[in-house]
C-alpha cells in the first residue's frame, strides 16, 4: 500500500504523530522549550513559596560546598610544605668545619637519603634573623648558639612512616648527632585529620543531597495535588503519560538550578566574608596564604548537582503520583 | 465507528452499570442515548473514552479493539475523540483560548496553527471575543460552549456529549443540538447522552435507549 505522504509538519493520529513528533527535532525543541518557560512562569507565579523551596535547596547545597572548599584550602596549605618532607639533624656544639663536610659527603652516599644540605651556624643565625625579626637580640649575643644542622630530604618521595623513623633512628645513632628531628610528623598528622573531615563532609554532603531530593519531591508531591484537575482534563483529552510529566520535571529542573545559584553566592559570600581575617591570620604567619573559591567552577558543579537532584528528585514524585491519577 | 458487542460492566462494589449491551454506531451517524440517571448512560459513554473498561465483551472504536489496549495506546484512541461533558471540565487558571487550544498542543501542532485552529472553533461557537478571559467569568452556556469548542477543535472523529445541556435553559438546548447537527453535517460521528426527552422527539435522531443497564431494543442497528 503506497501511504500518502504527509507534507505538513501535523502529527497526525497514533504511532505516526508519535514518531514524526520524536524525528523531527523542531517540534520536539519547541515543545521543551515553551514547557520549560510555562514551568519557570508558574515558578515565578508563586514567587515567594518558590523563593523559600530553593532558599532551602540553596542552604543543603552551600554547606557542604563550602565546608569542602574550606578543606581544599586548608589541604593547599598543608600541601605546600610537601616539599620540604624532610628532616633537621641537629649535630653535637663542639663539630668543627671540618668534621661537618666529611659527614655531608658520608651521608650523602646513603641510599636512602636523596639530598642532603648543610647549613652552617652562621647561615642558620642570619636566616632566624631574618625570620623572626630578633635581629637585635641575637646580635647582641657574643657568640653564635646555632649548631651545624644537616637537612635531609629523603629518597623516596613517599611519606612512609616507617621508613622515616627508621632514618630517624640512623641519624640519631651517629656519634656526631645531637638531634634528629623529622619535619613532616605534623603535616603528616594534618593530612590524617584532613583526611577524616574530608570523610565526615562527604557523609554530610551525601546526607544533605538526599534531603534537597526530598525537598523537590515533596514540592513536586503538592504541586500534582494542586494541579491535579489539570491532570486528568489533560490525560482525557489524550495527553501521554510523558506530556503530563514534563512540566514537573522542568519544575524539579528550575528549583535545583534556583538553588545552586542561591547556594554559590551564598558560598562565594562567606568566602568573601572570611577573606579578610584570613589574610590578617596568614599575615601573622608571614605567609601570603589567600583563600581561594574558583567561582566558575563552583558556580559548574553546584548547577550540575542542585539540577541533577532536582530532576531525580521531581522523577521520583512524578513516578509515585501521576500515573496512578486517571480520570474517573 | 462504535461497536459494542455483549459488553457488562461491573464496579468493583458489585453493582453492574451495563449488562450485555450490543450496538453498531456506523460512521458519520449521530444517535442520542437516553435513560434515567443511574441507567448507565455515562458508563457507556466511558467505556467508549477508555475511562473505565468493560468487565466483559468486546468494543471496537473506529475498527480499533480498545476492550485490551495497552496504556500508552489510550491517549491516541482520546485523541480521535471530543468529549463533551456536563460540569464542562475547563481550566479555570488559564483563559479561554488556552483552554481550547489544549487538545492542539498536547497533540504538539504549530504555534500558527494552533492560533488559526482555536480562532475558527471559537468563531464557530460565537466566543470570539471571549477569548482573552477565564472561563470563570462566563455564563453557564458560554462555559458548555467553550467546552465543545476544546472537543472539536482538533477535529475528532467521534464526538461524546454527556449531558451537555444538562444545566441550561431550553432556548440554549436547542441552540447546542443544532450545532451538534451541524458538525454531524460535516462528517462527524455524534453520540449524545441525554434525559431531556422532549428535546430529544423533536430532533429526528436514533435513539438508544438504557433501562437499568440494558438497552430497550437489544441489538438495535443505530443508522
Amino acid at each position: 500500500m503506497i501511504r500518502q505522504r504527509n507534507t505538513r509538519q501535523r502529527p497526525r493520529h497514533g504511532w505516526q504523530g508519535r514518531l514524526q513528533s520524536i524525528l523531527s527535532p523542531r517540534i520536539f525543541l519547541r515543545r521543551h522549550l515553551q514547557v520549560a518557560f510555562d514551568s519557570l512562569s508558574r515558578l515565578y507565579r508563586n514567587r515567594v513559596s518558590s523563593l523559600m523551596t530553593a532558599a532551602v535547596i540553596a542552604i543543603a547545597l552551600a554547606l557542604p560546598a563550602g565546608l569542602f572548599l574550606l578543606l581544599d584550602n586548608l589541604d593547599r596549605l598543608s600541601g605546600s610544605w610537601d616539599g620540604q618532607a624532610s628532616m633537621s639533624v641537629f649535630l653535637k656544639q663542639d663539630i668543627t668545619d671540618t668534621q661537618a663536610g666529611v659527614l655531608l659527603k658520608q651521608v650523602s652516599e646513603w641510599p636512602e637519603v636523596g639530598a642532603v644540605e648543610l647549613v652552617t651556624p652562621a647561615q642558620a643565625l642570619e636566616e632566624f634573623s631574618q625570620r623572626s625579626g630578633f635581629a637585635d637580640v641575637l646580635g647582641a649575643l657574643e657568640d653564635n648558639p646555632l649548631p651545624y644542622v644537616l637537612i635531609v630530604i629523603p629518597a623516596s618521595t613517599q611519606l612512609d612512616p616507617v621508613a622515616a623513623s627508621a632514618l630517624q633512628a640512623r641519624f640519631t645513632d651517629l656519634p656526631e648527632t645531637e638531634l634528629a628531628q623529622l619535619d613532616l610528623q605534623w603535616v603528616q598528622r594534618l593530612a590524617a585529620i584532613l583526611d577524616i573531615a574530608q570523610r565526615i563532609i562527604l557523609i554530610i554532603g551525601v546526607l544533605l543531597a538526599l534531603a534537597v531530593m526530598l525537598v523537590i519531591g515533596n514540592t513536586i508531591r503538592l504541586e500534582i495535588q494542586n494541579r491535579r484537575d489539570e491532570i486528568v482534563v489533560t490525560k482525557l483529552i489524550g495527553a501521554t503519560n510523558s506530556f503530563v510529566r514534563q512540566p514537573f520535571l522542568y519544575s524539579g529542573f528550575w528549583y535545583g538550578a534556583l538553588g545552586a545559584l542561591i547556594a554559590w553566592a551564598v558560598v562565594e559570600g562567606g568566602f568573601w566574608l572570611l577573606a579578610e581575617p584570613v589574610a590578617r591570620l596568614a599575615g601573622l604567619y608571614h605567609s601570603d596564604f589567600s583563600l581561594e573559591t574558583l567561582p566558575l567552577q563552583l558556580l559548574l558543579v553546584l548547577l550540575l548537582g542542585g539540577i541533577l537532584l532536582g530532576l531525580l528528585g521531581s522523577w521520583l514524585a512524578v513516578g509515585r503520583h501521576l500515573d496512578a491519577i486517571e480520570p474517573t | 465507528m462504535i461497536q459494542f458487542s455483549n459488553v457488562s460492566k461491573r464496579y468493583p462494589g458489585g453493582h453492574e452499570a451495563l449488562s450485555n449491551v450490543s450496538f453498531h454506531m456506523e460512521k458519520g451517524a449521530m444517535a442520542f442515548l437516553t435513560g434515567h440517571s443511574g441507567a448507565g448512560k455515562s458508563t457507556l459513554l466511558k467505556l467508549v473514552a477508555l475511562i473505565e473498561y468493560a468487565s466483559r465483551g468486546q468494543i471496537m472504536v473506529d475498527g480499533e479493539n480498545v476492550t485490551r489496549i495497552s496504556r500508552r495506546r489510550i491517549p491516541f484512541i482520546r485523541r480521535k475523540i471530543g468529549f463533551i461533558f456536563q460540569d464542562h471540565h475547563l481550566l479555570f487558571d488559564r483563559t479561554v483560548f488556552d483552554n481550547v487550544a489544549l487538545p492542539l498542543v498536547i497533540a504538539g501542532y504549530r504555534h500558527q496553527d494552533i492560533g488559526r485552529r482555536v480562532r475558527a472553533a471559537l468563531d464557530k461557537l460565537g466566543l470570539l471575543s471571549k477569548e482573552r478571559l477565564s472561563p470563570i467569568t462566563l455564563s453557564g452556556g458560554e462555559q458548555q460552549r467553550v467546552g465543545i469548542a476544546r472537543a472539536v477543535v482538533n477535529k475528532p472523529m467521534l464526538l461524546l456529549a454527556d449531558e451537555p445541556t444538562g444545566n441550561l435553559d431550553p432556548d440554549l438546548s436547542r441552540e447546542i443540538m443544532s450545532l451538534f447537527s451541524l458538525f454531524n453535517d460535516v462528517g462527524v460521528s455524534v453520540l449524545i447522552a441525554s434525559h431531556d426527552i422532549p428535546l430529544i422527539e423533536s430532533l429526528d435522531y436514533p435513539v438508544l435507549s438504557l433501562e437499568e443497564g440494558r438497552l430497550a431494543q437489544p441489538e438495535a442497528g443505530v443508522a
